[in-house]
C-alpha cells in the first residue's frame, strides 16, 4: 500500500542523508522525497511517498522519529489530503501533430513554457495521476525528456 | 555549574544510595571525585574551550591516541585536569571506552585523529550502538577549508558512522561547540543510551575562543519516554494478573535504568520466574530461586523451554533480537506479549505483541509493583524446576582433562562471584555467561549484538580504569586475544592489575564448532595457532602463566588473584568441546540440541 508522510526536520546540513539512509538501511522503499522550506524557521519540510502495510509504517514512523533532526512525523495515507507535483516534459512536434497535441494539452490546463522548430516543452501540474496520464498521451509522439518534483502533500482543513 | 551537574545526574548510574547493587562499591570513589571536581582550564583555543567544556560534564578520564588534526586538543589536554590513557590502536581505546562506561554507566570519552584515527573506531562505535553503550567519540577533522578536497587523512566521519551513532555532529564554528557538548552528553546518557560523535576540524579546536560555561542541553527534535500512562499500567496489570505461566523476559533495559533492584523485589512479590539475555545478566541473581537462567540460542534448557510454554511473556528492556527468538514463527507461541522498552522503534518491530509501552522500564516496574499483583506461579514454578531437573549444566568438574567450563567454574568461585568479568566472542562468552553465577548488573562486560572479537581485553582496561579496587577478568579467546594484544603495553604502562584468562582450544571455536555441526566436519580455517602467551606476557613485562589440568588451572588462577598486576593465564583446554545447549539457525527455541551425538 502507497504511503505519504509528511515529515517535519530541522533544517541543517546532512538531514536528508539521514533520512535517506534510514530508508536505504532498513530496507524501506522511497517512491519520491520533496524538500522545501516549511511554515517554522529553520525547519524543512519532506514529502515521503513510501509502501509498505501498517505494520511497516508504524516501523518507519518510529525509526524517523528516532533521529534527533527530525521533529514531527506523520502518516497522511488515510487522510483527505491536497498531493500535487509539477512536472516538466519535452515532446517532439512536427507541422501535422501540432494541433493534435495542443488538443491533447486543453483540459490538463498545462503551461506551454518553451517552443522550437521540432518540440514544446510543457509544464504540468497535478496529482501523480494526472500527470502520468498527460505523459502517456504525449508518449506516441515522442517525448523525450521528463523532469518531476515528486509528490508534495498536505492534509485537508476540515470545512464544516 | 548548575548545568552540569544536572548533566552528571541525568547519567545514569551508579546512583548515589546505589539501586546497582554491586557496581557500587567503586561508585563511591567517582562520586567523591565529583564532589572536587578541578579547576576549569585556561580558555584560549577551541581546544581549550573543549577540554573546559568537558571537566564541566564530569570527565574525569579519556581514552585516545594523538595525531595531526588533533593536535590542538592534545596540546590543551597537556595542561587539562582530565586524565589520558594512550592505547596502542584506537580500536583499543574505543573498547577501554566502552568498558568504563558499562561499569559505572557514564559516557565513555574517545579521542583519535582524522582519517584512520577516526576509521579505526568504526567497529567500537557501531558496538556501542548495538549494545546502547554511552559513549562521546571525538574525532579530529582536517581544517574546513580542507573538507572535501580530499586532504591528507580526511575521512568523512560523520557520514561513516550516521547509521552507527545515536547522532553526530561537525563542529563547524567554535561558538556551536557549547551547546553540541551539551546535548551530545545528554543524548548519550539518557533514553536508550548510545555514542555520539562529534567532529572537530582543526582550525575550529586551533583557532581563538573564549570560555563558555556549559549551557543546559536543548537537542530539538529529542524525545525520551518516560512513565507509563495508567492505561497502559491497567492493561499490564490485568494481563499478569490473569496469568498461570508468566514470565519475565529481561535485558540491558534493565541494566542501563537502573531498574535491577525494582525487578528483584517486583519478581519475589509476584513470583513470576524471571529468564534474561545475554545483556541483561547480573540483573536479577542467578542463586535467586526465580532465576530461570540465560535465553535464546545458548541459552538454557529451562529457559528456553519456558519461553515456549508461558501464556505471558513480560518483555522488559529487550529487543527480541533473533539470537534470543530463533525462527520467529516458533517463538513463544501460546504467550500474549507485555513489552516495555524506551525505544519505540523496538516495539512491534521483530515480533508483534499485545501490550507495547514506550516508557522508562524502571518507572513501569514501580507502577506494576503498587498494583500488588499475586499470580498463581506455584504449578508453573514446579514446571520449570522439572525442566531444570531435566537438563542441568554440568560444569564437569574433577576430569583430568582441563574443561573450558571447568575454568569458568574456578574463577568464579575464587573470585567469590565478584568479579567484573569482560569477554571475547565465541564459545568462551557463551560458557562464561552460562557458568559464572552473576550477582549485580554491570558486572558482566560482553559484546552482544555486534559479536566483536578483541572487545574483552581493551573493555577490561577500561573497567580497571573505572573501578581500580575491583578484580576485573577477562575471559578471552585464543584467537580473540591476538586481535588487541597491543594493548597489554597499555596496562602496563598504567598499572591496571587486569587478569586475562584465554581459553586456549587453538581454534576459532564457535567458527570450528558451526563447521562440524553444518558444514561436515570441514574445518576451514578455523584452526588457528598462537604465540607462546607466557612469553608474550613476560615480554611485555606482565606476568604469564599456563594451567593444562584442573589442578593447574587452580592454582594459576590463585596466583593470579594474589599478584598485584597484569597477568595473562593461558588455559590450553580440551579443543573440541562444544557450547550446549544450542538452538541451531533457523530453528525455534524449543528444538536445542543437547548434545553433539544429537546434532
Amino acid at each position: 500500500m502507497e504511503r505519504t508522510m509528511s515529515v517535519l526536520v530541522n533544517d541543517r546540513p546532512g538531514v536528508l542523508a539521514r533520512i535517506a539512509g534510514l530508508f536505504s538501511r532498513r530496507g524501506f522503499n522511497i517512491a519520491s522525497i520533496t524538500v522545501g522550506s516549511s511554515e517554522r524557521a529553520e525547519c524543512s519540510r519532506m514529502t515521503i511517498v513510501t509502501s509498505g502495510d501498517d505494520r511497516t509504517a508504524r516501523q518507519i514512523e518510529a525509526q524517523l522519529l528516532k533521529l534527533i533532526d527530525v521533529l514531527e512525523v506523520e502518516d497522511i495515507s488515510a487522510e483527505r489530503i491536497v498531493s500535487r507535483e509539477l512536472a516538466l516534459i519535452k515532446v517532439d512536434t512536427t507541422r501535422e501533430t501540432r494541433l493534435e497535441i495542443s488538443h491533447i494539452l486543453e483540459p490538463f490546463r498545462v503551461a506551454i513554457v518553451d517552443v522550437a522548430h521540432s518540440s514544446i516543452t510543457v509544464e504540468v501540474t497535478g496529482d501523480t495521476e494526472k500527470v502520468d496520464a498527460l505523459i502517456g498521451l504525449l508518449r506516441p509522439f515522442g517525448v523525450t525528456q521528463i523532469a518531476r518534483t515528486g509528490v508534495t502533500a498536505m492534509v485537508r482543513s476540515q470545512t464544516v | 555549574m548548575q548545568a552540569s551537574e544536572q548533566l552528571v545526574n541525568q547519567g545514569r548510574a551508579p546512583l548515589p544510595g546505589g539501586q546497582d547493587g554491586m557496581a557500587n562499591e567503586g561508585a563511591d570513589t567517582v562520586s567523591a571525585a565529583e564532589a572536587k571536581r578541578p579547576a576549569l582550564p585556561v580558555v584560549k583555543t577551541g581546544a581549550d574551550l573543549l577540554c573546559s567544556l568537558l571537566v564541566e560534564a564530569g570527565v574525569d578520564v579519556i581514552f585516545g591516541y594523538p595525531g595531526g588534526a588533533v593536535l590542538p586538543v592534545y596540546d590543551a589536554l597537556f595542561s587539562a585536569p582530565i586524565r589520558h590513557i594512550l592505547t596502542r590502536h584506537e580500536q583499543g581505546a574505543v573498547h577501554a571506552a566502552q568498558g568504563y562506561a558499562r561499569v559505572t554507566g557514564r559516557p565513555g570519552i574517545v579521542l583519535a585523529t582524522s582519517g584512520p584515527g577516526a576509521t579505526n573506531l568504526v567497529t567500537g562505535i557501531a558496538d556501542a550502538y548495538m549494545d546502547s553503550t554511552p559513549l562521546i567519540v571525538l574525532t579530529g577533522q582536517v581544517a574546513t577549508a580542507s573538507i572535501g578536497t580530499d586532504a591528507f587523512q580526511e575521512a568523512d566521519i560523520v557520514g561513516i558512522t550516521t547509521p552507527i551513532t545515536k547522532h553526530n555532529y561537525q563542529v563547524r564554528h567554535i561558538e556551536d561547540l557549547p551547546q553540541i557538548v551539551a546535548d551530545a552528553f545528554h543524548i548519550a546518557t539518557t533514553g536508550r543510551p548510545g555514542p555520539v560523535l562529534i567532529d572537530l576540524p582543526k582550525d575550529v579546536t586551533g583557532g581563538p575562543a573564549a570560555r563558555v560555561g556549559l549551557p543546559d542541553p536543548s537537542p530539538l527534535g529529542y524525545r525520551v519516554p518516560t512513565g507509563p500512562d495508567e492505561a497502559a499500567v491497567d492493561a499490564m496489570a490485568a494481563a499478569i494478573a490473569g496469568a498461570r505461566r508468566p514470565l519475565l523476559y529481561i535485558g540491558g533495559g534493565i541494566v542501563s535504568s537502573g531498574a535491577a533492584e525494582r525487578l528483584r523485589a517486583f519478581a519475589r512479590q509476584t513470583r513470576i520466574p524471571v529468564a534474561s539475555t545475554l545483556m541483561g545478566l547480573g540483573a536479577f541473581p542467578n542463586d535467586d530461586p526465580l532465576f530461570v537462567g540465560m535465553l535464546g540460542m545458548h541459552g538454557k534448557y529451562a529457559a528456553n523451554q519456558a519461553i515456549t510454554h508461558c501464556d505471558l511473556l513480560i518483555a522488559f528492556g529487550v529487543r527480541f533480537d533473533d539470537r534470543v527468538t530463533g525462527k520467529l514463527e516458533r517463538f513463544s507461541p501460546h504467550s500474549r506479549k507485555i513489552h516495555v522498552d524506551i525505544d519505540q522503534a523496538e516495539l512491534g518491530k521483530n515480533v508483534a505483541v499485545e501490550i507495547a509501552v514506550a516508557a522508562d522500564v524502571s518507572l513501569a516496574i514501580e507502577a506494576l509493583a503498587k498494583r500488588e499483583l499475586q499470580p498463581d506461579t506455584a504449578e508453573w514454578i514446579a514446571q520449570i524446576n522439572g525442566w531444570h531437573a531435566d537438563w542441568p549444566l554440568d560444569a564437569k568438574r574433577g576430569a583430568s582433562v582441563l574443561k573450558p567450563q571447568t575454568v569458568i567454574d574456578l574463577l568464579a568461585e575464587l573470585t567469590g562471584r565478584a568479579a567484573i568479568v569482560t569477554t571475547d566472542v565465541g564459545q568462551h562468552q557463551m560458557w562464561t555467561a552460562l557458568f559464572y553465577p552473576w550477582r549485580a548488573p554491570r558486572q558482566l562486560v560482553t559484546s552482544g549484538g555486534l559479536g566483536t572479537m578483541g572487545y574483552g581485553f581493551p573493555a577490561a582496561l577500561g573497567a580497571q580504569v573505572a573501578l581500580p579496587d575491583r578484580t576485573v577478568v577477562c575471559v578471552a579467546g585464543d584467537a580473540s586475544f591476538q586481535m588487541n594484544i597491543q594493548e597489554l603495553q597499555t596496562v602496563m604502562e598504567n598499572d591496571l592489575p587486569v587478569k586475562v584468562a584465554i581459553i586456549n582450544n587453538g581454534f576459532l571455536g564457535m567458527v570450528r564448532q558451526w563447521q562440524q555441526f553444518f558444514y561436515d566436519k570441514r574445518y576451514a580455517h578455523s584452526r588457528i595457532s598462537s604465540p607462546d602467551f607466557v612469553k608474550v606476557a613476560e615480554a611485555f613485562g606482565a606476568l604469564g602463566l599456563r594451567a593444562r589440568t584442573p589442578q593447574e588451572a587452580e592454582q594459576v588462577i590463585r596466583q593470579a588473584l594474589s599478584y598485584d598486576g597484569p597477568v595473562v593465564m593461558d588455559f590450553v583446554v580440551e579443543e573440541e568441546e562444544n557450547v550446549f545447549p544450542m538452538v541451531p539457525a533457523g530453528k525455534g527455541t524449543d528444538e536445542m540440541l543437547l548434545d553433539w551425538e544429537e546434532a
